[in-house]
Formats: C-alpha cells, structure tokens, sequence
C-alpha cells in the first residue's frame, strides 16, 4: 500500500505515540500478525471479530482492504502470542468465509506506518 | 432477470391468451421448495409468519413436501433435529422474521455443540427495509453467527440457487452443524429464470471425508501395540461418522475396555462384555476408576467435555492420549494429547485395526481381568430396577416392554442422566439427548422428529416435569400428527438435578427448586388430545404400562418420583472424576451420604489397589 507523505511539516505530532500498537502487547508479551484471506461481503468482519470476542481473546489492531477487484478481502489482525493461538488460528480457518491463514512475528513498522497515515488523518479531520 | 410482460398472473391464463396456458413464472420461494426437493427433503417443521408467507405458499403449490406445524418455533427446531440425529441427514425446519427466528436460537445452539446438521430457513423483512426496526425485524444473521457452522443473509434471487445447496453441503461437511438461511421477503418473491428453475444446480452434498495423516496412525498403532492397560474412549463423532461397528471390531481385536460419552451411548452395544457405559460425571464408579489406571487411551470423536473428563489436569493421569477427531481445533483444546490425528474417525479406525495387535498377541488378559475385578467390586447400583413406579424402574421396565429398535429421547436432568446410565441402548442412531448445551424442553418434539423420520419405531421419550413444561405445547403437534411418541414421565413436582446440586453442594438450602403446585400432566396431555395412563394409580402398573408402549401413537405414561432421590454416582462439578460421591453398594441402604474425605480415601486407595495387580 502507497501511503502519501503529507506529513513532512509538523512530525511532532507523531512522535509520542500512545494509542500507537507496538511490537509487544501492552502486557509485554510479543505481537503476532494474522493475515486472513477472506470473501468479501457484509457479515465476515462480524464473523472474525466475533469469534475472537467470544473466545476471550484481545484484538490490538485490524485492517482490512479489499484485494482483486473485490471478490476477497485482506484482514490483517494484530494479536498477542500466547499458548491459545494456535487453537485460536485454527477457530479461525473453521470460518467458511476465511480463505487462507497464515502468521508472522509483527514488526512494529509496519503498524507504525499505518499509525502515522492515521495521524495525518486525524490532523485533517481537526481542520474540519 | 428482467421479464417482458410485467403481470405475473397466479390466476390462470389472461382472457385472449394463446391456447397452451402459460405456465405461472416461479418465484425464489418456488426455488427454495425446489432444491429442498431435491436434497431429498420430505418433512419440513415450522410456523409460517408474515415474513416467510411466500415460502409456504410454495411449499403448499409443489404439495410435495409434507409440512408440520410446530406450536413454537423452537419445537420447530428439535423436531428437525429428531430427524437428522436419527437419519444423519440434514433436516430442515422454517421460522418466520423476528420472534420466530430468535425463538429458534436455542434449537440452533443446540444443534451446533452437538453437531447435528439442521438447516434453518427463516423469512426476513425485504432488503430495502432491513436495518429500519421494521415490523418484526430482528438481526437473525447477526444473532446466529456464534450458535451456527456457517450462515447466510440472502441478498438476491440469483444467489438462492447457490445458497440452498452450500447450507446443505456444510451442514453435513466434516463435522456437521447447523446451518442458518435468512430470506428477506423480497428476495422469496423475485422472479426466477424458468431457464434456472427448470435446471437448478444440482444438490449440497458432504465433501469427502478428510483422511487421517498415515504416520499418526502408524505413531498411534505402536502406542497401543505396547499399551499394558489401554482404554478406547468413544465419542458423538463415532456415530456422526457411522462408525460405531468399527469401533466395536477394533476394541474386540485389540481388547480394549470401552467407554463411551453421553452423546456416543449405543456406538457399542450395552451388555458387550468390553463396554464399561458412560464415563464422567454420572458413570458407575469402575468406569471412573478403571480410566484412572489406563495407560493409553484412544479417544475418537470427541472433545473432552467437563461433564466427561471432570478436572481436566486430573483426568487419566496416567495415561498417553491418542486423539483422533475431524475438527482440527479440537486437538489439543482441553488437554494436550500426546498423539493427535486429524480425520474423520471411521477411516482412521479402519486403518488402525489392521495394524494392531490382537488382544492375544499383546497380552491383554491380566489388564481384562482387572476390568472384570473392578466392574464386581464397584457395580453400578440401580434400586428399584424391577418397579416401574421407581425412577429406574420406569426405564427399566420400558426397555423391556419394546424392541431393541426403539429409539430413546429423553429431556435434561435426573431422568436424561438415569436413563443414560439404565437403559440397555443397542445400536447408534437410537439416542436423541441434549448433550452439550443441555436443553430443558429438547425431548419431546426431538422425539416426535424421530418418530417423523422413522414412523415404524416406537419412539420412547423420558422426560420430567421441569422439561416437559418448557415444551409442553408440542403435545398438540404429537396428538395432530398421531406420531408413535411415548411419553414417559418421572413427576417429582421439582427442578431435580437442581435441587440435588443445592442439597450436596449449597448445604442444603433448596432455593427455587421445588414447584408449589402440582400439574395434572394427565388432563394437560388429554386437554391436548393425547391418551394419558397414571401409573399411580394403576394396580396392575408393570401390565398398563406395556400395554400404554404396544398401542400405537402418541401417549402418556406418568408416575410420581419422590424429588429426594438423587442420581449417583456423582462427581462434583469442577473435581476430578476419583471424587465420586454415592452409588456405593450397601446392603439396607441404598444412597449413603459419603462425606468428602471418606470418599476420597476410598477412591484413591482403590485406585493404588488397581495399580498394584499390576506392578
């Protein structure tokens, strides 16, 4: 994703980053992404992001694009590695709408990217 | 699909129209009753609404579908579901928008925690009027996403023919479940293609079985080959994937000692000389005890269930667990196994047995005889069995008053539980119960669904009079259909396993337990126009109460139970299933009250005993 750089004046704004998701879960414990593949109609985030509620199991950030003209969705979930993510992957891949699964340790620059893409939205939603 | 002449005329033929009548154009309703049709669908529960009047307005123009009219939706459901657990095929039951669909949620729930395939079709409001709080609107697709395997909000007329046959294709896929499909009336009375209508995809079938990994079951043949003291512990999935016989040929090859769960009750015969019944919280106390001993277990199709493991860290402490299911996320989720295959359990269970060695070969009688030893130490205890006016004897006596065919529902509670422990079941297929969530009300219309699918089968339905209440009116639809359902009620005027639950575990304090007012189920049942016999009252009860099982069609047979008796053996829920309470023989008392620590002594110095035969 191309993401435009108008946020050459003031980075200030970005530098502490509060709300910002980082390589480790605010319990300390190492992030994980989740890259689902998933159908694209209403209803599967409702599917994906119920499942991880009812399971007990913390969310610390979501993206979802859709890729290929629209037939299928990227969801990319930002979750805790602990001893249930497996059985938390494999709850997932269950799902008939989620095409494709797969998981790597979550660098934070990816999600500090799409943080400082997010701040740029926020300073001109500020102006509005 | 655009159409040229915009009338759609039901009425016959326009005055000046050429002589062949035009055929009326169908509709999606008409698709709908089509493919369902064409899955082989002869019976369909459910209660029209305004919402899904469409729908039965072309189920009554094809008249080839018979439709029975609950009298609340979630009798709708388990009727559906009485058939699919006794065929194995999907079933289907219809609702309408709002209150008929989230009446139906608890059947649904239900279906799916214990992989029953069903699928639900529910009328919605029309799409340009979803999300505006119309008139019995209600977010079914959003209400259902965590009770169904999969479902579908139905956007347009084109995506029917896609939808109906995938809800049946995942219904019956792997491990089945529930499956919901909300039609928004719009979407029920668009115009379909005749093209489309006249050739509709063919129907939803279940994928082939997944096969299980070669080296987990080469892995798990030499575990079980040097197995001392193995156990094979059989769960719902066995009869879900029709193979309970050869679980039966596998545990007489290598002579393993069987256990089954509530939900796989029948896999292997009662009264076979390997099975050791139910294990859990409500098993006879060898069972628990001997699975304390085991060194490997083979688990097939199941999920480890608190009511069957008990305190799952404590569970065969001893043991190496070999676990083979066909939902992967069920490996490892409760208790990491030692050796976990993923695959549908028949086609493992046939490529284990070759492999194993036979119970001679690997020297399985000091471990049988122990089995045989426990079994006699430790009987499971049945007062009353000879009486029919006793909670036992009531089951007892039914059983021997039908053939080994009947198929057995019960409701939830001391009677589902008794039954599960007493009645002699022969074969799969035969045991409708509310295993995983436990529904009050499932028995009767689960029971009248079976007695649907199989009208040949007596149809025997323990119930209580807590569960009988919650679905009660369904005794409008056994009487208007004439199913052969025989009620068997267990009145104690009280919420039994509740009041049991409070007397062990509250210090006796029975809160909201007992009922203040007596029902007469007798008069309820002939208000409804089903023949009802009071064993109470009987002087001949053992005689009346065959006579009530041999008449055909549905019936009543009540008798008043005292509510202080209690279901034992008991594990407290949360200990590990060493901590049994009761359901010790002692001659001139039948239920003594252990205290904790005598129990616990007994237990655990008859469980080193059992180790020591074979140190």
């Amino acid at each position: 994703m191309s993401m435009p750089d108008t946020a050459t004046p003031d980075r200030q704004h970005l530098s502490p980053r509060p709300a910002c998701p980082t390589a480790v879960a605010p319990d300390a414990r190492p992030l994980v992404a989740l890259r689902l593949t998933v159908n694209n109609h209403p209803g599967v985030m409702s599917h994906v992001c119920g499942l991880f509620a009812r399971r007990a199991f913390n969310v610390e950030a979501i993206l979802c694009t859709p890729v290929n003209g629209g037939q299928v969705s990227r969801i990319w979930l930002l979750v805790a590695e602990d001893e249930r993510l497996e059985q938390m992957v494999r709850q997932v891949r269950k799902l008939h709408d989620v095409l494709d699964v797969r998981r790597r340790p979550a660098g934070g620059e990816g999600f500090a990217r799409l943080a400082e893409c997010m701040a740029a939205w926020e300073r001109e939603t500020a102006g509005q | 699909m655009p159409t040229h002449t915009p009338s759609r005329s039901t009425s016959g033929p326009a005055p000046g129209a050429a002589p062949a009548p035009r055929k009326r154009q169908p509709n999606g309703a008409d698709l709908v009753i089509r493919l369902l049709e064409r899955q082989g669908i002869d019976v369909i529960a459910g209660i029209p609404g305004g919402a899904n009047l469409p729908l039965y307005d072309a189920l009554g123009r094809a008249g080839s579908i018979r439709h029975v009219l609950a009298r609340h939706e979630q009798g709708a459901g388990f009727m559906a579901q009485g058939m699919a657990r006794v065929t194995g095929r999907p079933a289907v039951f219809f609702a309408t928008s709002g209150p008929g669909a989230t009446n139906t949620l608890t059947a649904i729930a239900d279906a799916k925690l214990d992989s029953v395939p069903v699928v639900c079709i529910t009328g919605q409001v029309p799409l340009s009027l979803v999300g505006s709080d119309a008139f019995q609107e209600v977010d079914i697709y959003g209400m259902s996403i965590p009770v169904t395997k999969h479902n579908f909000l139905v956007r347009s007329v084109e995506e029917l023919a896609e939808v109906i046959p995938a809800a049946f294709r995942i219904a019956a896929s792997g491990r089945p479940g529930p499956v919901l499909v909300d039609i928004p009336k719009n979407v029920q009375m668009a115009p379909v293609d005749q093209a489309v209508f006249d050739n509709p995809p063919l129907p939803g079938q279940p994928a082939p079985p997944p096969a299980p990994d070669p080296a987990g079951i080469s892995r798990a043949a030499a575990l079980l080959d040097a197995a001392k003291r193995p156990m094979l512990y059989l769960g719902g999935g066995v009869v879900a994937s029709g193979a309970s016989d050869m679980a039966v040929q596998l545990a007489e090859r290598a002579g393993l000692p069987t256990v089954m769960t509530l939900m796989a009750l029948g896999a292997m015969p009662a009264g076979h000389p390997l099975s050791l019944g139910m294990l859990g919280m409500h098993a006879a106390r060898h069972t628990n005890l001997l699975l304390a001993e085991c060194d490997v277990l083979l688990v097939a199709g199941a999920r480890f269930d608190d009511r069957a493991v008990g305190k799952a860290e404590r569970f065969c402490p001893q043991a190496t667990i070999i676990h083979i299911d066909i939902d992967e996320s069920e490996l490892d989720k409760i208790l990491p196994v030692h050796c976990g295959i993923t695959g549908d359990v028949g086609l493992a269970l046939a490529e284990l047995l070759p492999l194993l060695r036979t119970r001679a070969e690997a020297g399985r009688e000091a471990w049988l005889t122990r089995v045989e030893e426990c079994r006699r130490r430790h009987p499971f205890v049945m007062p009353g069995a000879d009486d029919p006016r006793t909670p036992y004897g009531l089951i007892r006596c039914a059983a021997d008053a039908v053939d080994h065919d009947a198929i057995v529902a019960t409701d939830v509670g001391q009677h589902q539980m008794r039954t599960a422990q007493a009645y002699p079941l022969r074969g799969p297929r035969r045991w409708l119960t509310s295993g995983g969530l436990g529904t009050m009300g499932f028995g009767l219309p689960a029971a009248i669904g079976a007695a649907l699918a199989r009208p040949e089968a007596t149809v025997l339905c323990f119930t209580g009079d807590g569960s009988l209440q919650m679905n009660i009116q369904e005794l409008a639809t056994a009487a208007e259909e004439g199913v052969n359902v025989k009620i068997l009620l267990a009145d104690n005027n009280a919420l039994g396993l509740v009041r049991q639950q409070q007397e062990l575990f509250y210090e006796g304090r029975l809160v909201a337990s007992s009922y203040r007012r007596k029902v007469d189920f007798a008069r309820i049942a002939e208000g409804f126009g089903v023949p009802a016999v009071d064993l109470d009252a009987s002087e001949h009860p053992l005689r009346d109460l065959a006579d009530a099982l041999r008449a055909p069609g549905p019936c009543l047979i009540r008798v008043t139970v005292p509510a202080g008796a209690n279901v034992y053996p008991m594990v407290p829920p949360g200990a590990d299933n060493l901590h049994m309470i009761g359901g010790e023989p002692e001659p001139g008392d039948a239920m003594p009250a252990l205290s904790e620590d005598d129990d616990d002594s007994d237990t655990h110095a008859d469980a080193t005993g059992g180790r020591h035969v074979h140190a």
